[in-house]
């Protein structure tokens, strides 16, 4: 089992939260309420997906590139990115790219094979949203975070780098 | 610990943000030793993650990688290695072709501590391995040379901070090896590196960056390619970031050979790979974030100020007999400033293990380093140590000092100057063994009228296809593999890792390892009977192509 774990509570850390997505395979009826489809169900049903007027969300594999959706992109809610094994560090630039050049605002998910030290990274390229094994508690998802305090790159996180902590001394 | 004789050289020093970086980078892999001993994460989770700091599971232990940041050393830090390899290991340590060190008997358990002793000196094992961004190297002259426009460490170091746990690309497809060098000599093999700085003057005399990528050794060798001729100094983080992100989103993922940048750049083309990275370029220029400043630039510059040099030293050699001649001769090279020197202390008396320094020897080199060159020393990726600011009246003291050392070969750049990786002897991954074979050949060449005869002549061993020994880039190059469970040794000849950067060209089939020494003397005898006025083994090599070489090589070995 997995649970999902986010920053919903508008505390500082993460929390448990309910999954509001219903995975849908790519031959499955559409069931009410939001949706996580794969690309190529989107592409299939991408008229019927978008005219039912609930979130939809859209599930990437590591070697699908974000930036084939165009401008769809803003139509959905959910971008879910797939780690097939935690060596593919494929979907890291993914997020990065959702962030800063698609200006992509809503969840992005990290989904599959992930370790606990690879969160930070997951965090600070732009993921919102993590699915965990149950195992999988808070309290080490948020020392994940803070492990290391200070960064040396600009990312999607906003954090001040080492560099501009140094001119701000 | 302290030496009161100690001096603090130039060089980078950490702020309170480098030291609690690393810090608190070693507290999380302590933590990760913690959870791989106790059962939680299993090998194959915890390999990952301990390749990222630089440890190894050998054929007979762990592998510590500490990092030497573009090769630049104090004598404090040389202290320290030589004081964990003591405490920790077999008592000595080797350097290698990236200018780090490897510690090769290693406990687990250890590991955390010697990270800490590391990190008070301002050391540590980030990124030495595993598939993200390695420890940076450099010109092993820098800021010691009159040849550069500049010197190539502020930007290393720049380098080395950014790439530091980059969060974007610490899972990247494989490897990738950055080098900066700022001379038209190239002395750090920017061509056979995954990405290359130049540090370049444009037509208007500017000071910018030519970046090259796609070049490495390996089962597939290639030379980089130019991917821009000239990056303007405050986009050249943005330029490299943009080469990482095009190779972390378009590399294959499913074939672990093919996996390098050279594989991506040389499948798509280096035009449509300058077209996939300028678009990036743009678009991260555009957001503006990595910008360098000019005071970012000019603070970490500051760090690498010349040392205050004595003026109206005499500029001439010293007369110090013929042995201290000899040495000065390949050893000892030109200094920026009259009245000083380069010297290299060369880590391959015949008969050594290439690389290989004692605890003593480190010790004692790291007062060589405090009394005579500023508190400073350069590890350099053909497996030398290099004092960079030495006044030539001091060169024959230091030479009595390395003979006591036995690090007094004057071979620098000669035939017996030979670049071997471990090996059988240690690695994991090795097909054949290197040493004995280096050995062996240094043997063979040890008189030194004949190295001095022969000239400058590479030979480069690996003992496996993985190339750390940069046999491609040798002028002889040697590469061990394994027939049905014999060791068996392939010629390459006519590399070059230097500006003239080549491939060498494969002879044939291999030679067994009582043959091989012999092979190579042939090769050698071929070239002193065919060579015209002052060329190179590698000039005749390119002049005359591979038949007369191929043909003595095999001479007297049984069909």
């Amino acid at each position: 089992m997995t649970k999902l774990i986010n920053f919903s509570n508008g505390k500082s850390g993460g929390a448990y939260a309910q999954d509001a997505y219903a995975p849908v395979t790519d031959d499955a009826a559409l069931p009410d309420g939001p949706v996580l489809v794969s690309l190529a169900r989107f592409q299939k049903d991408r008229d019927a997906l978008l005219a039912r007027n609930t979130p939809v969300g859209i599930r990437l594999q590591s070697s699908e590139n974000p930036e084939q959706l165009g401008k769809d992109i803003h139509h959905f809610a959910l971008i879910a990115l797939e780690f097939p094994k935690f060596r593919d560090g494929r979907a890291f630039s993914w997020a990065r790219i959702l962030r800063t050049r698609l200006g992509f605002t809503g969840e992005i998910r990290a989904v599959g094979d992930f370790l606990y030290d690879q969160v930070n990274y997951q965090h600070r390229v732009g993921f919102d949203a993590w699915e965990v094994p149950d195992n999988f508690t808070i309290e080490m998802f948020n020392r994940a975070l803070t492990e290391m305090t200070n960064v040396y790159q600009p990312s999607s996180d906003g954090k001040k780098t080492i560099r501009e902590l140094r001119a701000s001394r | 610990m302290l030496n009161p004789k100690q001096v603090e050289p130039n060089m980078y020093r950490y702020d309170e943000f480098d030291a609690r970086f690393v810090s608190e980078r070693v507290e999380q892999f302590a933590g990760q030793v913690e959870r791989r001993l106790s059962g939680e994460l299993t090998e194959d989770q915890f390999k990952p993650l301990r390749l990222m700091n630089g440890l190894y599971l050998q054929l007979h232990a762990y592998m510590l990688r500490i990092a030497v940041p573009y090769g630049t050393l104090s004598s404090r830090q040389m202290r320290r290695l030589a004081h964990i390899a003591r405490t920790y290991d077999k008592d000595f340590g080797h350097f290698t072709t990236r200018t780090n060190l490897q510690l090769n008997w290693i406990k687990l358990v250890d590991v955390p501590a010697i990270l800490r002793e590391l990190a008070e000196v301002e050391m540590h094992c980030i990124q030495t391995s595993g598939n993200c961004v390695r420890n940076v190297t450099a010109d092993q002259f820098a800021g010691a040379t009159d040849e550069e426009i500049e010197d190539p460490r502020p930007l290393a170091e720049i380098i080395r901070q950014w790439s530091s746990l980059h969060p974007e690309f610490v899972f990247l497809a494989r490897k990738f090896k950055i080098a900066v060098g700022a001379t038209e000599k190239d002395r750090a093999a920017l061509q056979y590196h995954d990405m290359a700085v130049q540090i370049v003057k444009n037509a208007e005399g500017r000071i910018g960056y030519k970046v090259m990528a796609g070049g490495g050794m390996g089962r597939t060798p290639y030379i980089a390619h130019v991917m821009r001729e000239f990056v303007e100094r405050e986009d050249i983080l943005a330029y490299l970031e943009a080469v990482l992100r095009v190779y972390n989103q378009d590399s294959r993922r499913d074939n672990i050979h093919k996996q390098r940048i050279k594989i991506l750049i040389n499948t798509i083309g280096p035009e449509e790979m300058r077209g996939r990275v300028a678009r990036e370029f743009e678009e991260i220029k555009r957001t503006g974030t990595l910008q360098l400043p000019q005071e970012e630039l000019d603070r970490i510059t500051a760090y690498f100020a010349l040392p205050r040099f004595e003026t109206g030293l005499s500029d001439d050699m010293p007369e110090a007999g013929k042995d201290f001649a000899d040495w000065a001769r390949t050893n000892v090279h030109k200094h920026r400033a009259p009245g000083y020197a380069i010297a290299t202390i060369t880590l391959k008396t015949p008969g050594q293990v290439p690389g290989d320094a004692t605890s003593a020897q480190m010790d004692t080199i790291a007062d060589l380093m405090d009394e005579f060159s500023v508190g400073e020393v350069r590890v350099t990726h053909e497996q030398n140590l290099v004092l960079p600011h030495v006044r030539k009246k001091d060169l024959p003291a230091i030479f009595a000092k390395l003979k006591e050392l036995d690090f007094a070969s004057p071979n620098a750049g000669l035939i017996t100057d030979i670049i071997a990786c471990p090996g059988l002897d240690y690695c994991d991954l090795a097909n054949a063994r290197s040493i004995p074979i280096a050995q062996s050949i240094a043997k063979k060449f040890e008189n030194l009228a004949r190295q001095q005869d022969i000239g400058e002549l590479k030979i480069k061993i690996s003992g496996c296809i993985n190339a750390c020994g940069h046999h491609h880039a040798g002028h002889i190059g040697i590469l061990g593999v394994d027939k049905k469970g014999v060791e068996f040794y392939q010629l390459q000849l006519g590399g070059s890792g230097a500006e003239d950067a080549s491939i060498g060209d494969i002879m044939g089939p291999g030679f067994t390892e009582h043959e091989i020494a012999g092979a190579v003397e042939r090769v050698v005898d071929v070239y002193l009977k065919t060579r015209k006025d002052g060329e190179r083994f590698l000039d005749t090599y390119r002049r005359l192509g591979m038949a007369p070489f191929k043909d003595a090589a095999y001479e007297k070995v049984a069909a």
